[in-house]
């Protein structure tokens, strides 16, 4: 706990000193001639905005799924993230992924504080639109990579463990490998490899870092024994829709300008998101008899996820079959290949996002036109199938990348602190165990929950009344 | 004192409304009710989430519970019967205890007059 403060005060006084140069820079472009495209500007403006809801979105989404006694806690470490990667991103996360670039691997830190990011455009990445705006829009992708990965190890991470953790992920995978990709120099965009919103950047990594988590710190207490339902279906449901309407945002907006392109993302991104949530409930429905609302709240999150490296490179034909397959290959993977290999990825961060993202890389490689993109290349079906292993080494790569530092860094936290809940912490609920205080004042049978006063004061063990009563004097 | 006698009524959600009217038209005004969950003869339902596959035997039920002493026990049971019967499983069960005292907490009353609705107390 005091490490994190330590941090977090660091964190904060590094960010008052670098305030002055940004408000210097800010008088200084005002003043200068911009080729700057209002058009392209509003539309990244709201495009950013649409992004940034997709993480409370997210929230939402996870937190229905869980337990009544860890809403809260899962709700936090989504909407938590925001406010730290964003801190993160200003500070240096931005320039290491976007800063010029050392040796194709990693920009510098030359941007700290965002020096030099100011209201004129950088060609480099979008020249119609003001620098700091190309940076904010990149802000939330990188705020909802770490958030995905939550899904994983819902209901059991200690919270500050999970708070290092996501900063130092951040910085070791999520900001090297977007340099790789999307950065001016770096080794993955030089080799062609397509991803035009983030199916390696975002939905893999964070996918394959979930998968080490979940079977790093174990399996929920209770896994496969007892009944863990979601609590609150109506809520993944709205946290589902916020996702969808984020994903325009997310898709069209990657093509950073109001055009055709970004219709054309945008079409393909809905289409694909469509014929996922059909091709999931169907599935579903054959398999176990019921078309279900969280099949197809899931359904239409693993189209989103297929068609993301795509968007800006596929027709609306590719994009169905992208949709369609997405759909029913991330069922599988969260049914019957996670029962069958039995790791508890709790909300299948792996399962949607590392399997949905790493087909959408390799449909890519099928599917990509340049009679949709000219900046693209064309895919395997129009005549190029050098692509597809293009994009199967990208894939490769940052699955093994991703996997390895998301390991390495689990490691040397748990030399220094706690990683996983307490036995009882976990009993009682990561709500009142780490946050003190309960989403909902009322309990009822059905969700499970051992944390009504008598359960725990017929316990045996005195910590668990003793962090009760703690918790409940904090509360008065 | 007169014989002071409990009765619960555990039986399906859906009969609730109808029960309290049928009990009223008895006589009988004052009653308890909780949601419960049990199980019984009744084998419970699947639910499915994400291909993971849940057996629900714990079916959600009602439960009323009810204190007489003019109203004749035999009266009330009649009642619930013909109410909450459908001749289907599931249809619930009536327990009937005697009771050793009441109070009214409110005037400190005990026995029998602790439990009867009188006149004046409604106005």
């Amino acid at each position: 706990m005091k490490k994190l403060l330590t941090i977090m005060s660091t964190s904060v006084l590094m960010m008052l000193l670098s305030l002055g140069t940004a408000f210097a820079e800010g008088v200084e472009a005002a003043t200068e001639v911009a080729t700057i495209d209002t058009g392209d500007t509003t539309f990244i403006l709201l495009s950013a905005a649409l992004v940034m809801l997709m993480t409370p979105g997210l929230a939402l989404f996870y937190g229905g799924m869980v337990r009544t006694k860890n809403v809260l806690s899962t709700l936090m470490q989504s909407f938590f993230i925001i406010g730290l990667i964003t801190v993160q991103w200003v500070l240096w996360g931005y320039s290491l992924s976007f800063g010029p670039d050392i040796n194709h691997i990693i920009g510098s830190l030359a941007w700290f504080g965002l020096n030099d990011v100011g209201q004129l455009p950088n060609a480099d990445y979008a020249a119609t639109i003001p620098h700091l705006l190309f940076m904010v829009f990149q802000c939330m992708f990188a705020i909802i990579t770490a958030a995905l990965i939550t899904g994983s190890f819902a209901e059991r991470m200690r919270f500050s463990a999970f708070a290092v953790f996501i900063v130092i992920w951040a910085t070791v995978v999520y900001d090297p490998l977007a340099h790789w990709v999307w950065g001016v120099g770096g080794w993955m965009r030089e080799m062609g490899i397509l991803d035009f919103a983030g199916g390696t950047v975002v939905h893999i990594s964070s996918g394959i870092s979930g998968l080490v988590v979940a079977l790093f710190i174990g399996k929920r207490k209770g896994y496969g024994t007892e009944i863990m339902l979601p609590h609150h279906l109506p809520m993944t449901l709205i946290g589902a829709s916020l996702l969808w309407f984020g994903w325009f945002g997310f898709n069209a907006g990657s093509a950073l300008s109001a055009n055709g392109l970004a219709v054309s993302a945008f079409v393909v991104t809905h289409v694909a998101a469509a014929a996922a949530t059909l091709a999931w409930v169907l599935t579903e429905w054959l398999y176990h008899g019921k078309p279900t609302i969280l099949g197809a709240a899931s359904g239409c999150v693993a189209g989103l996820v297929a068609i993301t490296p795509a968007a800006g490179f596929v027709s609306v034909i590719p994009a169905i079959v992208i949709g369609l397959a997405g759909g029913a290959i991330c069922f599988f993977a969260v049914s019957i290949l996670k029962a069958k290999l039995g790791y508890d990825d709790a909300l299948d961060a792996f399962g949607v996002h590392g399997i949905g993202g790493t087909w959408g890389a390799i449909a890519t490689g099928l599917f990509a036109s340049t009679a949709v993109n000219p900046a693209g290349a064309d895919g395997l079906f129009f005549g190029n199938p050098d692509l597809v292993f293009t994009q199967l080494f990208g894939v490769a790569v940052t699955w093994v990348f991703a996997a390895v530092m998301t390991f390495v860094i689990l490691k040397v936290i748990s030399v220094f602190m706690q990683v996983r809940s307490d036995e009882n912490h976990e009993d009682i609920g990561l709500d009142i165990a780490e946050h003190g205080e309960r989403g909902y004042s009322y309990q009822d049978i059905t969700a499970g929950s051992p944390l009504s006063f008598s359960h725990v004061a017929s316990q045996s063990e005195p910590i668990n009344s003793s962090i009760l009563q703690a918790s409940h004097s904090k509360s008065h | 004192m007169r014989k002071i006698t409990k009765i619960d009524v555990v039986t399906r959600p859906g009969k609730l409304e109808e029960l309290k009217e049928a009990l009223a038209d008895i006589g009988v005004m004052g009653m308890t009710v909780s949601q419960v969950f049990g199980c019984g003869l009744q084998k419970g339902h699947t639910e499915v989430y994400r291909g993971k596959e849940y057996n629900i035997n714990l079916l959600a039920g009602i439960k009323v519970e009810i204190v007489v002493c003019e109203v004749p026990v035999t009266t009330v049971i009649e009642t619930v019967k013909k109410v909450c019967r459908t001749g289907k499983i599931g249809d619930g069960k009536i327990f009937v205890y005697p009771i050793e005292n009441a109070v009214r907490i409110r005037t400190g009353e005990e026995g029998d007059i602790a439990i009867m609705d009188r006149q004046e107390d409604n106005s």
